[in-house]
């Protein structure tokens, strides 16, 4: 198969990514992992730097790069082991972005994508609430006529850059009776009244990562926010969760790498017994195992990417990758952890943080379940 | 088995009491404060809790060991994980070190007040280049007319940061390898003597971990445990207790996230029915059953040995690498059961996760739990080149 992606000049964009992070990033990542949160100026920075929804097309701000691209900057923060950043980013840029790009009209793309590109505007996507989380059709969240607008009630829960956001698309019901087909997506502008956040939820892992409870309390919002087609809204869901869990498999298979960089040059180090750790026969065989783990997946990953790009990526195909990616990607950090012996159990040494930070990542986007339950549909059918 | 039942169900009832009034109501804050208030430790020994089978002449209970190692199970169930292992260090490891290898004086100058609350108590192998490999531990202990002088420094000792009193690892005889190693009761309020700040972890986050420093501490004779020498040996010696205190960590917590997760699947629902009614939940469910209960008859079978004196190291090899790697198992598919919630510090199933991991590296990883296996079927690896 032949790349449309010009590879030397996507290494060159992956070298200034990677020189970004390390200026911008990497000084401060763990201040930021202690407060529970990024401050709000890192997204104008990372904007200033190209970082931002690079794939956006350049009428609407964006540089109109190939999807590989955007990619690339949830890669890299997720090999340097900013778990939770590369969520994030991956929420505004791969989801929040891509909903517009392919949903939204001209007055709404205008309206929000360049401040999307630039940092100004921080995107969120709020679809689960307490009651509904995998199981999506059950939501409560009302969105009902009054006049020209829509009047917002009900609650989110577990919703990435919560705090920071200046835009939530927010899945409502339009029709409570009408199951997945009475589902609408909205445009929220966070500043207008009837919007509150809740607390920025306490996590085991992605620290800085912002997880936020989302409240709508007679929240009006104009016809214009409406996001596509009313009662189309899960169908829009199912279209364009694929490239959510793409983006996540690819971010899974990128920690697994840097959880195998940093464990294959600390067992180099290491002594005892009077001979590296890395000459035992144990170490070397999982340093095996995980090696060739992560290649398969890392093959299989970059297929979809390809497939995604060329329009060719199923649902069933996008659930295996983040299904494999990420179970691989926590296999990894867990047999790399027990490598580093006592030291992997301290914040001190990152393959601890790539550790926690890597457990979320088979249950959100659709958990491990869901994907099995969407794979085994393609091969069987419905039970 | 010794114990009647009576009496362990005695003791389980007084556990579940003290735990209940004196540590649930707090644990939360002491996890986010890293650190368990020194006075609980008075707490626990008023109530009993500390030394439960040691002898009465030292104002232990004299129970059985089985509901020494109850008490350790009860706290990790209740997702205690940092107590549990501050508990195991001192009640279960620090204390039996002084009773089976102690002089009179030591007991009696010891015992008593570490049974109270008084001496809390650590124990100091670990060194930046000696973990699994302990033979090469590089702290010191040299004579002096005034007793022993100590040099050196540990790292990731329990209960270091409080300790009044820590069993202290040090080369006598640096020359003689394994063989000149000896063990040290040191007075923590000795000049020489200094502590790093804690070692913050992933997880346990209650628990003390600290750097120890001993730069010219000068401890008298007496604080010399057992003989100049046999350090190591006793260290194999006492080893096998504390794994079997790991161990009983492991079914505790395992039990105690299966619990939790046994209610959460039951009330939670997708898709018009209940999480616990999806096949794939009820069969892991049953899976992490299934596990557990062989691990409680090894266990068991473990405990057993230990009072009649006749528990291999390999036993408690054995024990420690199933129980600890099967809690890990349990507590990682227990917390996928809880979706994004068992992400989250509010759901204690987290803890159970997070708590578990080190199970897998403390008191001898994994990887040497199966070279002690392996040495006991296979002998030592030919040593090739
Ligand atoms: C850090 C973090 C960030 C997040 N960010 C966002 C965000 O930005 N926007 C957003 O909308 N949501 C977000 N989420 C929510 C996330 O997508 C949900 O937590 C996830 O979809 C699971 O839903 P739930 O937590 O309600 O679990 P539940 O749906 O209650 O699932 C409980 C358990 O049941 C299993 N289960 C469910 N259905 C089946 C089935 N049919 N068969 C077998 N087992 C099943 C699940 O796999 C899970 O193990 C985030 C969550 C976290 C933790
Ligand atoms: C929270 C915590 C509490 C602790 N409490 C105490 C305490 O109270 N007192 C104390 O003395 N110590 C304590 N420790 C230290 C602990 O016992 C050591 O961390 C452990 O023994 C491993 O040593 P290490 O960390 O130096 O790892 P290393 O020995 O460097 O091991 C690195 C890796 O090599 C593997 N390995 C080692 N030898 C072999 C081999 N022969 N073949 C194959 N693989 C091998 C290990 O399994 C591990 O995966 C604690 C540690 C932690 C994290």
């Amino acid at each position: 198969m032949t790349n449309a992606v010009d590879q030397q000049e996507l290494a060159l964009f992956r070298d200034s990514v990677i020189k970004a992070l390390e200026t911008e990033v990497a000084p401060h990542y763990e201040a930021w992992e202690k407060s529970g949160i990024v401050p709000r100026e890192l997204w104008n920075t990372l904007g200033n730097a190209g970082m931002l929804c690079v794939d956006v097309p350049e009428e609407c701000g964006g540089c109109g790069a190939p999807f590989q691209y955007s990619v690339v900057v949830g890669e890299e923060l997720a090999r340097l082991g900013f778990g939770a950043l590369s969520t994030n980013v991956m929420v505004h840029s791969d989801i929040v972005a891509p909903y517009l790009s392919h949903l939204g009209n001209d007055e709404q793309k205008q309206a929000w994508l360049p401040k999307m590109v630039s940092g100004d505007a921080v995107g969120a996507i709020a679809m689960t609430e307490p009651g509904a989380g995998s199981d999506l059709q059950a939501i409560r969240t009302s969105a009902v006529k009054g006049g020209s607008d829509y009047i917002l009630n009900g609650s989110k829960t577990f919703i990435t850059n919560g705090q920071h956001a200046d835009m939530v698309i927010v899945a409502a019901k339009t029709d409570p009776n009408a199951g997945a087909r009475g589902i609408s997506l909205f445009l929220v502008d966070t500043s207008l009244p009837g919007f509150s956040r809740g607390r920025n939820l306490d996590k085991i892992g992605q620290h800085s990562g912002d997880t936020s409870e989302l409240f709508f309390s007679d929240m009006r919002v104009p016809a214009s926010a409406l996001l596509g087609e009313e009662g189309q809204g899960f169908v829009y869901l199912m279209r364009e969760l694929p490239r959510e869990r793409l983006v996540i498999g690819a971010l899974g298979v990128a920690a697994a790498r840097g959880s195998l960089d940093m464990t294959i040059a600390y067992t180099q180090e290491r002594e005892l017994f009077g001979q590296k750790l890395a000459q035992l026969q144990n170490t070397r065989f999982e340093i095996a195992r995980m090696e060739t783990d992560y290649r398969v997946n890392k093959a299989f990953v970059d297929q979809c990417i390809r497939q995604y790009e060329a329009g060719e990526l199923d649902a069933p195909t996008a659930s295996m990758a983040k299904y494999s990616a990420t179970e691989m990607q926590c296999r990894v950090a867990d047999g790399c952890l027990q490598l580093f012996g006592g030291y992997g159990y301290t914040t001190e040494y990152p393959i601890s943080r790539n550790f926690i930070d890597a457990r979320v990542q088979r249950i959100y986007g659709g958990t491990s379940e869901v994907m099995k339950e969407i794979i085994a549909r393609s091969v069987l059918g419905r039970a | 088995m010794s114990a009647k039942q009576e009496d362990i169900e005695l003791f389980h009832s007084m556990i579940s009491r003290v735990l209940d009034q004196e540590i649930a109501p707090y644990y939360d804050q002491w996890e986010d404060a890293a650190g368990i208030p020194r006075s609980v430790w008075h707490t626990l020994g008023r109530a009993g809790m500390l030394g439960i089978d040691m002898p009465e002449a030292y104002g232990g209970a004299a129970a059985s060991f089985e509901i020494s190692q109850l008490a350790i199970e009860e706290i990790a169930r209740m997702g205690f994980g940092g107590l549990a292992s501050g508990y195991n260090i001192h009640a279960n490891i620090v204390m039996p070190y002084i009773l089976h290898l102690g002089s009179d004086e030591q007991k009696q100058r010891y015992l008593p007040a570490m049974i109270s609350g008084e001496v809390l108590g650590a124990i100091a192998m670990t060194e930046p280049g000696a973990g699994s490999d302990l033979a090469a531990m590089r702290t010191t202990a040299e004579r002096i007319p005034e007793g022993w002088r100590i040099n050196g420094a540990k790292v990731f000792i329990t209960n270091g940061l409080q300790a009044e009193l820590v069993i202290v690892c040090a080369k006598t005889d640096p020359a003689a390898g394994a063989r000149g190693v000896s063990l040290f009761l040191v007075d923590t309020a000795l000049p020489g003597f200094s502590r790093g700040k804690g070692i913050r972890k992933i997880g346990q986050h209650a628990s003390d971990t600290a750097e120890l420093f001993f730069s010219d501490l000068v401890v008298p004779e007496e604080a010399l445990l057992g003989e100049a020498g046999k350090g190591f040996a006793y260290l194999m010696q006492e080893l096998p207790r504390e794994r079997l205190g790991v161990g009983a960590q492991a079914i505790g917590a395992s039990e105690g996230a299966l619990a939790l997760t046994l209610d959460y699947v039951q009330q939670r629902q997708a898709f018009g029915q209940r999480i616990a009614d999806f096949q794939n939940t009820r069969f892991k469910l049953a899976e992490a059953r299934a596990r557990l209960e062989m691990a409680r008859a090894y266990l068991d079978q473990c405990i057993a040995r230990y009072h009649q004196g006749n528990m291999t190291p390999t036993d408690a090899a054995i024990l420690k690498l199933m129980l600890t790697e099967m809690q890990c198992d349990i507590a990682n598919e227990c917390l996928q059961l809880f979706g994004g919630y068992g992400y989250t510090v509010e759901y204690p199933i987290s803890r159970f996760f997070v708590d578990a991991r080190v199970q897998t590296i403390y008191a001898g990883t994994s990887e040497i739990m199966k070279e002690v296996i392996a040495r006991s079927m296979l002998g030592k690896e030919a040593p090739h080149r």
